[in-house]
């Protein structure tokens, strides 16, 4: 459709516009500038071409850190998306236990994400914590401060208790907006429970699902606040995740070049992940 | 195939129904032949759904009994009662091509891919599907849809009914003209006992052998098309049956007889004696100008093509005509006469005398 | 008076109105008749002023108003679906349209309280609108497009989603309600009996093309082609291929009748409606078509046989019940006498109003 002309439309978008300016273009901006000079300081800047950026992808810091990265993304991609369905499926569809569990659902999605990090932080310590303490007394050696795999194992716990209910939600919104007539004519044809979820459920839940993909995807790429406050990124580097490792070149070490290279490289490589999941979630709708 | 026996019906959705409001549906006694066509009409609400879903086992009745020919099927699930269902939107499996949706009901009973190739073959035949059988079945206009929906129904061979829920809805009203005589040539192919639930006169009488009207819950009448629309037997099916409905003249009743504005009408039925509030019925079909008859002014005459539809008021009441195209119509002020053999009287809405009696 | 000039529409590469005249005169009743797709929606958009032509002019009262949006025109519409605010009462939704311009609360009252009376809807004011029938909610939306005194009043098929007989009692209702108004009425249907009883003019739409524009009654008894037959036909139209000879008109070596000496020698296609096709010979001039019934419709009071003759569907739409098997042969009579007679590029060639 092709709509009036309205010059007035401008100024409604206006604000908008120059609050994005400030907030993302302008700091884009910024880091692109940093990305290829070098500077020491009192404003003197050196023109350095392209030589960060060749030295973030070649250092191996940088390839350990986007290797703890992807591992981290795709295990808890891999917990949360099933796991998520599974609870959508078994939540009620009528009745009074619905808002229950909604409420129930969205709670760990009110917490501010520092308290999160601080929660699982004291519920892990193995000599106060819930969970230490349990799994000590149940004869399981673990200290998440101290082993690696431990510290992963509370990473990827707390993030699926964070970030599951997200996915519950979108699929129980996809699950509830599918009239009762289908699942009626399911049963009349004789379908299995397996093949309502398949051929009902599932195509039904697909474009939530590629949401709630695409969101748990951008989200945990990005995380930084919450392993930064339950590990620091330790012990040693071992869940340094990308945006840990940036955080600590940029203000630990003040390597304002080598970081700026590395958010660029950071912001694209989300970009072009998103763009193929998007592109192979979607490419077969239009057949 | 089954006979379809309702023996003593009756569902509330409350728990403990008390005044006749409660109930969905009021007792009924109903008893459908093997093979037959039927259609429940009636208005919104009138609880024509809630027998469908009865039938279909989403919905077990509070009182009485669902019997498929010997076999009382009350307390069966619909994957049991061997029924197929054609709903208001139409159900098909997206990601599925036609064949596929149209062969998931047979290989969901586990039957050879050789008889579900055969079968489907059939079904796409005769629902004009072949040649859409490789297409994915989302990329159907609502129409091919609805036939898939009915597809998926006539493929197996063990089904005791197929019923429709307002099967023509969303389908465009050019299209609903074919699928309607679509669906009553299949019925005659496949003689399958078929339900027809519906708003719309004209696709219930034309679809059905038998139809049941239905108002509030309660059945009004059940008969051919012919019986519903020469001898309603209640007011609401003259009304509800018929476009325009029956014309409903509150009169006088003396010695049985029915009198309009102190003239006698000749009618079919005579009123007890007892009965002093009554209605003269008389469909518009049945009324024409007349040298003699009662003394009416013509207030509108609308032009529907094939006939027309005077509006005259008679007797301080408003009563239509229908008119052949191009008979003569005077203007002004005429005369009505009622054809004696189609026009009845009523009381409490009921047909009354013999014949008549609830 | 509402002009459109030449208008033009086109959505990417798609046309989606071609080339569309029409004069809508003031006080008038238009129907625009065609299936879904024809164009009725987008004309009507056009007209509101919701969507620009990409080519040609929209003239009102004698100002050019192509382009003008829609806010600055004094224009309602009422949709098929049930559109009113659901939070607001019945007398809210319809007092909506006051509340824009500085009407006194006496004066709102008094118009909304004729507008409901009109409607039949005064009992229910004090109500929200899913209290309400669909009957109701749409007799509402209209009082509420009614109320400010527009200049065009649009309905896009309001009636369609209701029940059979809501529609009959609305049907019944519309032209009284539309004709103590000045204003211009645009009513969409796809029923020919719609546009029928409603009288007024009709536009008859295929396709994007306004194919016949005049009198509704008109246009049903003398289409002026094949098109406009068709579209203002339900059941369809039978049509078949004829040639005419000397004073002959011949369908095939078995059936043939006398011509009419005023149509020239050549090949026609000629349109019969269904209801002039009879399973009983009922006029002198009938002729006999031999068929196959594939299913006859018994509504009780009328029959509609479909049956196939010579390579072609058939419609007959009768009174009373006139039982038939299917498959079975049997003989029908067209009169031909009420036929249409079109030449090959569709354009109606009867000289007067015989057919129906």
């Amino acid at each position: 459709m092709n709509k009036t002309v309205n010059q007035k439309a401008w100024f409604f978008v206006l604000p908008v516009l120059l609050l994005v300016a400030f907030n993302a273009i302008v700091p884009l901006m910024t880091v692109v500038n940093y990305s290829v000079q070098e500077t020491f300081g009192d404003n003197v800047f050196f023109w350095s071409g392209i030589s960060w950026f060749e030295q973030v992808l070649k250092s191996s810091r940088f390839h350990e850190a986007l290797g703890r990265q992807l591992f981290f993304t795709f295990t808890i991609l891999a917990i949360e998306v099933p796991l998520g369905v599974i609870i959508a499926l078994a939540m009620p569809r009528k009745g009074p236990w619905v808002s229950v569990c909604l409420v129930l659902m969205a709670m760990p999605l009110l917490i501010p994400w520092n308290v999160v990090g601080a929660m699982w932080n004291i519920f892990g310590l193995p000599e106060i914590g819930l969970l230490g303490k349990t799994l000590n007394t149940l004869g399981f050696d673990y200290n998440y401060t101290r082993q690696p795999g431990a510290a992963w194992f509370t990473l990827i716990l707390m993030d699926v208790w964070h970030w599951t209910s997200l996915v519950v939600l979108l699929a129980y919104a996809g699950l509830v907006s599918i009239p009762d007539a289908y699942y009626q004519a399911a049963k009349i044809d004789g379908a299995s429970s397996w093949s309502i979820f398949r051929y009902i459920q599932l195509p039904k839940m697909k474009r939530v699902l590629t949401i709630a993909i695409l969101l748990r995807f951008m989200d945990s790429f990005n995380i930084y606040t919450e392993p930064s406050v339950l590990t620091g990124g330790g012990p040693g580097n071992s869940t340094t995740l990308l945006s840990i490792d940036l955080v600590k070149i940029a203000l630990g070490q003040f390597d304002l070049g080598p970081a700026a290279a590395m958010s660029l490289i950071y912001f694209l490589v989300i970009l072009l992940m998103s763009w193929i999941f998007y592109t192979v979630m979607t490419r077969n709708e239009d057949q | 195939m089954a006979k379809i026996t309702l023996s003593h019906l009756k569902h509330s959705y409350y728990p403990n129904p008390t005044k006749s409001e409660d109930w969905a549906l009021k007792e009924l006694n109903l008893e459908w032949d093997d093979g037959g066509a039927y259609a429940l009409l009636g208005p919104s609400g009138c609880g024509k759904t809630t027998l469908l879903n009865i039938i279909s086992g989403l919905l077990i009745p509070s009182h009485g009994n669902v019997i498929f020919d010997e076999e009382d099927v009350t307390d069966l699930p619909p994957e049991e009662r061997h029924i197929a269902q054609v709903f208001q939107f139409p159900v098909v499996y997206d990601t599925m091509t036609v064949y596929d949706n149209l062969a998931f009901p047979l290989r969901n009973r586990g039957i050879d891919e050789e008889t579900v190739k055969s079968r489907v073959t059939e079904i796409a035949e005769m629902t004009d599907l072949t040649a859409m059988l490789d297409r994915r079945a989302s990329g159907l206009t609502a129409d091919g849809k609805q036939k898939i929906s009915l597809g998926r129904g006539l493929v197996r061979n063990d089904v005791n009914a197929i019923l429709f829920d307002e099967p023509l809805t969303v389908i465009d009203p050019h299209l609903k003209f074919q699928l309607r005589s679509k669906l009553k040539e299949l019925h005659q192919r496949i003689q399958n006992t078929m339900i027809y639930v519906t708003h719309d006169q004209t696709e219930a009488l034309t679809f059905a052998d038998k139809v049941v009207v239905m108002n509030v819950g309660e059945v009004v009448q059940i008969g051919t098309p012919e019986e519903l629309f020469e001898t309603p037997q209640h007011t609401f099916v003259g009304h509800f049956i018929g476009s325009p409905g029956m014309n409903v003249l509150p009169c006088e009743i003396k010695n049985g007889a029915a009198f309009l504005n102190g003239s006698k009408i000749t009618t079919t039925n005579k009123a007890p004696k007892d009965i002093k509030k009554a209605e003269i019925g008389v469909r518009p079909e049945y009324v024409t100008f007349s040298d003699k008859g009662i003394d009416a002014d013509i207030v509108k005459v609308s032009d529907a093509g094939r006939f027309n539809i005077v509006d005259t008021m008679c007797a301080g009441q408003s009563v239509k005509l229908l008119v052949q195209e191009g008979a003569s119509i005077p203007t002004g002020s005429a005369k009505l006469a009622f054809a004696p053999n189609s026009t009845r009287i009523y009381s409490d809405g009921w047909l009354v005398g013999e014949g008549g009696a609830k | 008076m509402l002009e459109l000039k030449q208008v033009v529409k086109k959505v990417g590469a798609e046309t989606h109105i071609y080339s569309a005249n029409l004069t809508l005169e003031p006080g008038s009743f238009n129907i625009l008749l065609g299936t879904t797709l024809a164009g009725k929606t987008t004309l009507m958009q056009l007209m509101a002023g919701l969507e620009k032509p990409t080519s040609g002019e929209i003239w009102f009262n004698g100002e050019n108003v192509t382009g003008m949006a829609v806010q600055k025109r004094n224009v309602s519409m009422v949709y098929q679906q049930f559109i009113n605010y659901p939070n607001m009462t019945v007398f809210e939704n319809i007092a909506s349209p006051l509340r824009v311009s500085r009407i006194s609360e006496d004066l709102v009252k008094k118009r909304v309280g004729d507008m409901a009376e009109l409607m039949k809807i005064s009992a229910m004011l004090d109500r929200h609108p899913s209290e309400l029938s669909g009957g109701q909610q749409q007799r509402t939306a209209m009082a509420r497009a009614m109320v400010k005194d527009s200049d065009l009043i649009l309905l896009d098929e309001p009636l369609a989603n209701l029940d059979f007989k809501l529609r009959e009692e609305l049907r019944d209702e519309l032209p009284r309600i539309f004709n103590e108004r000045n204003c211009i009425v645009g009513y969409a249907t796809t029923e020919p009996t719609e546009a029928l009883l409603f009288g007024g003019r009709t536009a008859a739409l295929h396709e994007g093309h306004v194919v016949d524009f005049g009198p509704t009654g008109e246009i049903y008894r003398h289409p002026s082609s094949l098109l406009s037959a068709q579209v203002f036909s339900e059941p369809p139209i039978n049509t078949a291929q004829v040639t005419k000879s000397g004073d002959r008109i011949i369908l095939n070596e078995k059936v043939s009748w006398k011509a009419d000496k005023a149509l020239p020698d050549g090949k026609y296609t000629i349109g019969i409606r269904a209801h002039h096709v009879l399973p009983k010979k009922e006029n002198k001039d009938a002729v006999a078509i031999d068929g196959t019934v594939q299913v006859a419709e018994l509504s009780g009071s009328e029959s509609m046989i479909h049956f196939d003759a010579y390579g072609e569907s058939w419609v007959s739409l009768s009174h009373g019940v006139h039982p038939f098997e299917s498959g079975q042969e049997a003989t029908l009579y067209a009169d031909v006498s009420r036929s249409f007679y079109f030449d090959q590029s569709g354009k109606m060639m009867n000289l007067k109003a015989g057919g129906a």
